[in-house]
């Protein structure tokens, strides 16, 4: 019995990691209806230049976050401000190519830049330090995790629901134009969007990075969770992206312990599931 | 003669191949209060759309304090001080009142209207200030329309439809604000189907018809046949 507890807990944990890489790919559609097929390798890319950091400046991984969130933070903001805002419109087409053409871009820089290699960053003790809980033994790198998730979920409910940078993605994502004649320039809201959004990404890389090994061609695998994610827990719901997150995460963990290589297919099972029973997601935004 | 606040010279107005507005000129002077008026689809909303930046014009189409203005973005406009109180109130459905009041105000210029002497304006919507916009009636979506551009402090202020689809009590007591509204110096462009309102509280009149200005004149000088005419663009 405890055994199966403990891959609830686990999996409970793991989706704190699955809610931080879905975080900024909820953000970015919330915002401005985009769908950033290159997410997953923005999260790979975060988990590089983590790898890069703690080797030149000889640091800790989770020292190296405050080098890799500004880092990615500004190349959201370029990547928006050069690139993407030319492919926002009516057509959701052109966002999603040109998207899908950036994940390209990114896998083969990575490839050509740090080779073929599994690479894997070092956060020392932490990684296999433990806490007993009644019978169970708790990891602490995974409950590390997912209490960032938490608090990252948290500062961006935060920051959406309390501040005036929030206020401007809200309005910008309910009427463009009409946030422009309030003098936001969309142009600007968006890039700030994704500048938000890959700091997110950043997080999630190095967590990625500490966790597990990573290699250029990773990112896809990370997309799909991501996407899972934010579809069980409803389009635009940040807290809904974490609920998605620890669903797909426990669906895992217990698929992994019926059979270990139904630990995958368990997660995309659960996603189907939902999506067949509640298309909306299960905590969808509530229109109004 | 008081200063020329706005000009339009000779402003044609496209949407893709269909063009909207015809060689359309107009002034406007500080503190003037002018109505548009016209049928559907005669222009009237192309108008304030292009005034206000969301439909890019030829630059020197529009002067505003003697500067181009016609080829700024909508929020480069607003910085500048033109506030649209767009047709159909198009409050933001995720903010509450109160945001929607607070986000009026991103352009901060200075000048007399702050979140109090909105809710001094429209005493009710102190009350419902964290509701969400789209529960409120129609009347009190339009006074936070009219908050929200106000909160800009902008020295031009352009109403687009102000009556439309409002009951009659609402619109007397919108129409009963704007004095209030224009006598802090604001100078104000009313689009209106209902002709008789839009008289009341203006200098001068416009009628549009079919993109291009069918009868300029100060209101007390112009008469209801030729009105009706420029109207429907038929005698009385």
């Amino acid at each position: 019995m405890s055994e199966w507890i403990g891959a609830i807990v686990q999996g409970t944990l793991l989706g704190g990691l699955y809610a931080l890489f879905a975080a900024g790919l909820s953000l970015i559609f919330g915002v401005m209806r985009l769908v950033n097929i290159a997410h997953g390798d923005l999260i790979v890319l975060a988990a590089y230049l983590g790898l890069s950091t703690t080797i030149l400046l000889g640091v800790n991984p989770f020292v190296a976050l405050l080098a890799v969130i500004p880092i990615m933070g500004g190349f959201g903001y370029v990547l928006q401000r050069g690139i993407l805002n030319r492919t926002l419109g009516p057509d959701i087409l052109p966002p999603l190519l040109v998207t899908f053409g950036l994940s390209v871009i990114l896998q083969n820089a990575l490839l050509e830049g740090y080779t073929a290699d599994p690479q894997k960053l070092n956060a020392g003790a932490v990684e296999t330090a433990s806490i007993g809980v009644a019978s169970l033994s708790i990891g602490i790198l995974p409950l590390l995790t997912f209490a960032i998730a938490v608090a990252v979920i948290a500062g961006l409910q935060w920051i959406f629901y309390h501040t005036s940078l929030g206020r401007a993605f809200r309005a910008v994502s309910d009427n463009q134009d009409i946030a422009q004649l309030m003098g936001l320039n969309k142009a600007h809201v968006f890039g700030l969007a994704m500048a938000l959004a890959l700091a997110v990404t950043a997080i999630a890389g190095i967590l990625l990075g500490v966790r597990t090994s990573f290699d250029p061609a990773g990112g896809g695998g990370r997309l799909i969770f991501a996407f899972e994610a934010v579809i069980i827990g409803g389009l635009g719901s940040l807290w809904g992206t974490l609920a998605g997150g620890v669903i797909l995460g426990i669906a895992q963990t217990i698929g992994g312990k019926i059979d270990p290589g139904w630990q995958i297919l368990a997660g995309h099972i659960a996603f189907l599931v939902v999506l067949a029973v509640r298309p909306n997601g299960l905590f969808p935004r509530v229109s109004h | 003669m008081s200063k020329t606040l706005l000009s339009l010279q000779t402003l044609n107005a496209h949407y893709g191949d269909f063009q909207a507005l015809y060689n359309v000129d107009m002034t406007l002077s500080e503190g003037e209060v002018i109505a548009i008026i016209g049928a559907n689809g005669a222009g009237k909303t192309t108008l304030m759309r292009s005034i206000s930046g969301l439909l890019k014009n030829d630059a020197a189409a529009i002067l505003y304090r003697g500067t181009p203005i016609g080829a700024l973005r909508a929020d480069e406009v607003a910085q500048i001080g033109i506030a649209l109180v767009p047709e159909g109130r198009q409050l933001f459905p995720s903010l509450s009142v109160e945001e929607n009041l607070r986000l009026g105000s991103t352009v901060a210029r200075k000048g007399p209207w702050s979140l109090d002497s909105v809710f001094q304006l429209f005493p009710i919507l102190k009350d419902r200030r964290s509701q969400a916009s789209t529960s409120l009636s129609g009347g009190q979506q339009q006074m936070v329309a009219i908050g929200r551009a106000l909160m800009a402090n902008p020295d031009l202020i352009l109403f687009d439809e102000i009556s439309l689809g409002l009951a009659p009590v609402i619109i007397k007591s919108i129409y009963d604000a704007l004095p209030g509204i224009v006598s802090e110096g604001m100078t104000a462009m009313i689009v209106e189907q209902d002709i008789t309102k839009a008289l009341s509280v203006s200098s001068r009149v416009f009628c549009l018809q079919e993109g291009r200005i069918s009868l300029e004149g100060n209101t007390e000088d112009v008469s209801r046949e030729a009105i009706t005419k420029a109207y429907f663009g038929v005698g009385a």
